[in-house]
C-alpha cells in the first residue's frame, strides 16, 4: 500500500475578483523509500499541494474537493490540532532557504532535543543521543562541537543538512522537500542530493521533491509528475518520462532544457499554451549600425584586475579589513565573441562585470575597450562614449526595472540621456524596438508589474539596445526565468549576437547554459581565474582539476529525450 | 500570469473607473473606519477652507461684537439680548461656533504647513544620507539622533523663543504662525529622514539603480526619479499620522502661550481661553474647541493607520 496517495486534490483560492484554482483534479502516490519528483514552472501549483498535505494552506486557500491519504487514513480536513500532532511527527517538511527555516536564536542542540521530546517523548539524555547521531548520520562532521553552535554559524550546505537531520528526527513516514537545492551551489547541491537519496532509502521513508529543474529531477527520483496550471499532464518512472515524454507540454519542458553534452543551435520553439511572441531581430538588424568585427582584434583587455571590499570599518587605515573579491584578473575579449564567466557564489564574477560596468571602481589594474582606457571613471568624455557602446542585462527581472516608471519612460531614458535623438523620434525608436522584442508597441503605456517574468526579461533588453551598443553584459540574464522562458530568452540572446554582431560577457553559474551560449569560457575560483578556454574544450578536456570537478557536479541529463533538438556542428 | 491576462481584459476602462477597481481602493470600502474618519476629516477641511462663508458671525471683527452676548450658553437665547448661539459664546461674546471654525482654520494650515516642510527636509536628507553614505550619512543621521534626544516640543520652543527673539516686535503678530510652523517642522523632520533613508538604503541595491547608473545618469536624477517614487509609500503614511502630531502639537504650544497670537486663534488657543472659565460653569466655551480637536486629530491619525495597513502588502 502506498504510503501517501493524493486523490483528485482540487485546491482553489478564492480572490475577490475570481476565483483561482491552484491545484486541479491531481493525483499522485507516494511509496515507501520512493523519491516522487513533482515538476513544473512557476504557478504550476506544485508548492501548493505540498502545503495541502502538510495542511499549511494560506488563507484563504482551500481544499475544494479530493481526498489525501496517509498509510490509509485520510488526512485532508482533519480538524487543526489532529493535523498538528501529524505533522512534524508523520510529514515533516524541508524548505528552500535554510537560513530562514531554522530559529537563530537557538543552537541546533536545541532545537532537534525540542522536536523530538515534543513528539517522541523520552528523556533529555535519550533525545540528546539522537541528535547526535542524527546529526552524524547527515553528515556534518565533529557534531559534538557543532551541535552546541548557532545556525549562523553554519554555511549554507551544512545549514540545510541540519534541516533534513530536524526533519528526520521523529521517524516521519513522509518527507516533502520543496526546492532544497534551489538557494545553493552545485557542488553543494549534488551533496545534499545524495544525502536525501541515501535517506530515504535507508529509512524507508517516502519523499515528495518539489522542483523546477530538471536535471534534479533526472538525477535524483524514481517517479514522476509533470504540473502544468494545476493539472497533472503526465506522470510515471523518471527514466520513462524524461526519456519518452508523451505529453506535448513535458516535451516542450525536455527541449528547453540546455544539454551540457550538446550545443544547440537554437532551442527549439515548441509552444505550449500560446506562450510564444515573436522576436524581430531583422527588423532590428536593417537599421543597425554596420560593425566590422574583426576577430582577430580584442575588444576588451582586462588586465590584473582587482577589487577589494572594506569588511571591517575603521577610522585609521591600519585598523581596516578589506575582502579579496576579486583577484589580478586578466583576459581578453574578442569583437564579436560571446565570453563566458563560470563559477560558484561568491567567486567574483559579478563583480568583474560590474567593474567592467563601470558600475565599481577598480581598485588595481586596468580595463580597455578598443584601444581606449575605460577603468578611470574619473575621465567625462571617454566614460560619456564608453557608455553608449556597452549596456547590460541583470539577473532579476523583478528588479532591475523601475516599479513606478512606465515601460515607455524606462526604454526611452537611456536615449534621452545620451541625447541621440529629440521629440517624437524617441516615441518612434521606443515603439519600435518594444514591437521588435515581442511585446508590442501598446506595451510602453504599462508598468513593469503588468508583465511577466520574460517579458520583463525583453523589457530590459529593448532598454539595452536602445542606445545601439556594441557589447552587451549578461549577468544571469536567464537564472530567474523558467526552463521554457529561459530557451526563449537564449535564442534573442544568440540572435541578437549573430544578427547584430555585438560582443557580449555572459555571467552564468550554469555550466550547460554556458555551453549553449559561449566561444570561450574562463572559470572563476575565489576572485581568480583558475582556467580560460574555448568552450567546447573545456567541457572535453577540462585542464585543472577545479573545472574538472565542477562538471563531474554538473546533472548529467543523459536520459532525456533529444527529440526535436537541432544540434550544432563542432 | 492571471494578473496580465486581466489588465489586457479591461484595457478600455476609464481612468477612473480602474481606480474605483483597484485594490486600494476595494480596501478603503471595506474598511468602515476610514471612510468614517475620511468622512470627518473632510467635513472639517471643507468647514475650515469655507469658514468665512459657514460662520454665522465673524468673531474678530469688533464691529459684529456685542459684550452683552458674553457667556451665552448653547442653544438657549441670551438674557440681554435675546440671541441665541449654536454652541454658545464667550467672555468677549463671540460665538464659540464661529471661532471654532476660523481656529480650525489656523490649525489645519500650521499643521499642515509644518508637515509639508518636515517631509521636504526629511525626504531632501534621508535621500542623500543613504545614497552618498559615508561621512555624509553620519553628519546628517547624527544630528538627527542629537535631536531625538530632546522632546520635540521642547525644540519647537526652543525655536519660538529664538524667532520670537530676533524679529521686530511690530511683525510678532504676523510672523507668529510662520514661526510656528518652522518651529513644528524642525522638530519633526528626524522621522521622515529615518524612514527614507532606511527605504532608500534597500532601493539604493536594486538593479534597477544600477542600470540607471550604466546608463550614465548622475546621483541626482537618479535619488529623484528612479530612488524617490519607490519610496514614497512610507513617507505617505508618516505624513498623515505626522499631521495629526503637527496639529497637537500647534495646540501644545499655542495653548501653552507661544504659539498662536490672541489675534488669530487656533483651537490651542481657543482652549486655552476656554480652561480658564472651565469651574466657573462656563464649560462650553473648552468643550467644544476640544472636541473638535480631539475629532481632527482622531480621524486623522485612523485614516493613517488604515492607510499604513492598506499599503503593506504584508498585512493584506
Amino acid at each position: 500500500m502506498s504510503l501517501l496517495t493524493i486523490q483528485d486534490l482540487t485546491v482553489e483560492f478564492p480572490t475577490r475578483r475570481q476565483l483561482f484554482t491552484a491545484v486541479d483534479h491531481a493525483s499522485l502516490s507516494v511509496e515507501p523509500g520512493e523519491i516522487h519528483g513533482l515538476v513544473g514552472e512557476s504557478g504550476a501549483g506544485k508548492s501548493t499541494i505540498g502545503a495541502a498535505v502538510m495542511g499549511l494552506l494560506e488563507r484563504p486557500g482551500r481544499i475544494a474537493s479530493g481526498q489525501i491519504k496517509l498509510g490509509g487514513d485520510q488526512i485532508s480536513g482533519i480538524d487543526a490540532e489532529a493535523m498538528r500532532e501529524l505533522r512534524g511527527k508523520k510529514i515533516s517538511m524541508i524548505f528552500q532557504d535554510p537560513l530562514t527555516s531554522l530559529n537563530p536564536l537557538f543552537t541546533v542542540r536545541e532545537q532537534l532535543v525540542e522536536t523530538i521530546q515534543t513528539h517522541l517523548g523520552g528523556s533529555e539524555a535519550e533525545a540528546n543521543k539522537r541528535a547526535r547521531d542524527l546529526i552524524d548520520r547527515v553528515g556534518i562532521p565533529d557534531p559534538d562541537t557543532r551541535l552546541d553552535q548557532y545556525p549562523h554559524q553554519f554555511s549554507g550546505g551544512m545549514r540545510q543538512r541540519v534541516v533534513i537531520a530536524l526533519a528526520l528526527c521523529t521517524e516521519p513516514d513522509v518527507i516533502i522537500a520543496d526546492e532544497p537545492t534551489t538557494a545553493l551551489d552545485v557542488s553543494v547541491q549534488a551533496q545534499i542530493l545524495d544525502l536525501i537519496k541515501e535517506l530515504a532509502q535507508e529509512r524507508q521513508v517516502g519523499v515528495i521533491l518539489i522542483t523546477h529543474d530538471m536535471g534534479v529531477i533526472a538525477d535524483t527520483t524514481d517517479r514522476v509528475t509533470v504540473m502544468y496550471a494545476g493539472k497533472v499532464v503526465e506522470s510515471g518512472t523518471t527514466a520513462q518520462v524524461m526519456g519518452q515524454p508523451q505529453h506535448e507540454y513535458t516535451r516542450s519542458l525536455i527541449a528547453a532544457v540546455p544539454r551540457p553534452t550538446l550545443k544547440l543551435h537554437r532551442f527549439p520553439q515548441i509552444s505550449y499554451g500560446g506562450r510564444e511572441t515573436r522576436f524581430a531581430v531583422e527588423d532590428m538588424a536593417r537599421h543597425w549600425p554596420k560593425v566590422n568585427n574583426d576577430a582577430s582584434k580584442q575588444l576588451f583587455e582586462i588586465r590584473n584586475l582587482t577589487k577589494k571590499f572594506l569588511q571591517k570599518r575603521g577610522l585609521l587605515p591600519w585598523d581596516r579589513t578589506y575582502f579579496t573579491a576579486v583577484d589580478d584578473v586578466s583576459f581578453d575579449i574578442r569583437a564579436g565573441e560571446v565570453f563566458g564567466v563560470v563559477g560558484e557564489s561568491g567567486s567574483g564574477k559579478s563583480t568583474v562585470a560590474r567593474m567592467i560596468a563601470g558600475l565599481y571602481p577598480v581598485d588595481g589594474g586596468s580595463i580597455t575597450f578598443d584601444g581606449q582606457l575605460v577603468s578611470d571613471l574619473g575621465n567625462r568624455a571617454v566614460q560619456d562614449e564608453y557608455r553608449k557602446n556597452i549596456q547590460m542585462i541583470f539577473q532579476d527581472p523583478y528588479s532591475s526595472l523601475n516599479p513606478r516608471m512606465r515601460v515607455d519612460e524606462i526604454v526611452a531614458e537611456p536615449i534621452r540621456h545620451h541625447r541621440l535623438m529629440a521629440g517624437s523620434d524617441i516615441r518612434r525608436r521606443v515603439d519600435e524596438l518594444l514591437d521588435q522584442v515581442g511585446l508590442g508597441s501598446g506595451a510602453g503605456l504599462k508598468y513593469p508589474h503588468e508583465f511577466s517574468g520574460g517579458q520583463r526579461q525583453r523589457i530590459s533588453i529593448a532598454r539595452a539596445l536602445a542606445t545601439q551598443p556594441r557589447f552587451l553584459i549578461c549577468d544571469e540574464p536567464t537564472s530567474a526565468l523558467d526552463v521554457s522562458i529561459q530557451a526563449q530568452i537564449l535564442n534573442i540572446l544568440k540572435d541578437l549576437q549573430e544578427h547584430l554582431g555585438l560582443t557580449m560577457l555572459f555571467i552564468s553559474h550554469d555550466l550547460p547554459v554556458v555551453r549553449q551560449m559561449c566561444d570561450r569560457v574562463a572559470v572563476m575560483k575565489q576572485g581568480q581565474i583558475v582556467e580560460t578556454q574555448d568552450t567546447s574544450d573545456l567541457f572535453l578536456r577540462p585542464k585543472t582539476e577545479y573545472a574538472q570537478e565542477l562538471l563531474r557536479l554538473m546533472p548529467k541529463l543523459d536520459d532525456l529525450s533529444t527529440d526535436g533538438l537541432g544540434v550544432e556542428e563542432e | 500570469m492571471s494578473d496580465t491576462m486581466e489588465t489586457q481584459k479591461a484595457a478600455p476602462k476609464t481612468r477612473m473607473a480602474k481606480l474605483w477597481d483597484s485594490d486600494f481602493a476595494w480596501s478603503f470600502r471595506h474598511s468602515p473606519v476610514a471612510v468614517i474618519a475620511s468622512l470627518i476629516v473632510v467635513i472639517l477641511v471643507l468647514a475650515a477652507i469655507f469658514a468665512p462663508l459657514i460662520a454665522p458671525y465673524n468673531p474678530f471683527d469688533p464691529a459684529t461684537l456685542n459684550l452683552m452676548n458674553g457667556f451665552t450658553p448653547p442653544g438657549t437665547p441670551n438674557a440681554f439680548t435675546q440671541e441665541t448661539f449654536l454652541l454658545g459664546t464667550d467672555d468677549q461674546g463671540r460665538d464659540v461656533f464661529s471661532t471654532i471654525l476660523y481656529g480650525l482654520r489656523i490649525s489645519l494650515f500650521v499643521g499642515a504647513s509644518a508637515v509639508l516642510l518636515a517631509l521636504i527636509i526629511g525626504v531632501v536628507l534621508g535621500l542623500i544620507a543613504a545614497y552618498f553614505g559615508g561621512w555624509v550619512e553620519t553628519l546628517i543621521m547624527r544630528i538627527a539622533d542629537v535631536q531625538l534626544t530632546f522632546p520635540a516640543i521642547l525644540v519647537a520652543m526652543l525655536i519660538f523663543g529664538i524667532a520670537k527673539g530676533i524679529t521686530p516686535p511690530e511683525y510678532r503678530n504676523e510672523m507668529a504662525i510662520y514661526v510656528l510652523i518652522i518651529a513644528i517642522a524642525l522638530s519633526d523632520w528626524v522621522q521622515f529622514a529615518r524612514v527614507v533613508r532606511g527605504a532608500a538604503l534597500v532601493e539604493k541595491n536594486k538593479e534597477y539603480v544600477q542600470a540607471a547608473r550604466l546608463i550614465g545618469r548622475g546621483s541626482f536624477p537618479i535619488m529623484f526619479r528612479h530612488i524617490l517614487p519607490n519610496v514614497l509609500s512610507p513617507v505617505l503614511v508618516i505624513a498623515t499620522i505626522s499631521l495629526a502630531l503637527a496639529i497637537i502639537a500647534e495646540a501644545t504650544l499655542s495653548f501653552l502661550g507661544v504659539g498662536a497670537p490672541p489675534t488669530q486663534p487656533s483651537l490651542g488657543t481657543l482652549i486655552r481661553i476656554g480652561q480658564g472659565f472651565l469651574f466657573s460653569g462656563e464649560w462650553w466655551i473648552l468643550f467644544f474647541p476640544a472636541c473638535t480637536l480631539l475629532a481632527l486629530a482622531l480621524a486623522v491619525n485612523l485614516l493613517g493607520d488604515w492607510l499604513r495597513d492598506a499599503l503593506n502588502p504584508k498585512l493584506r
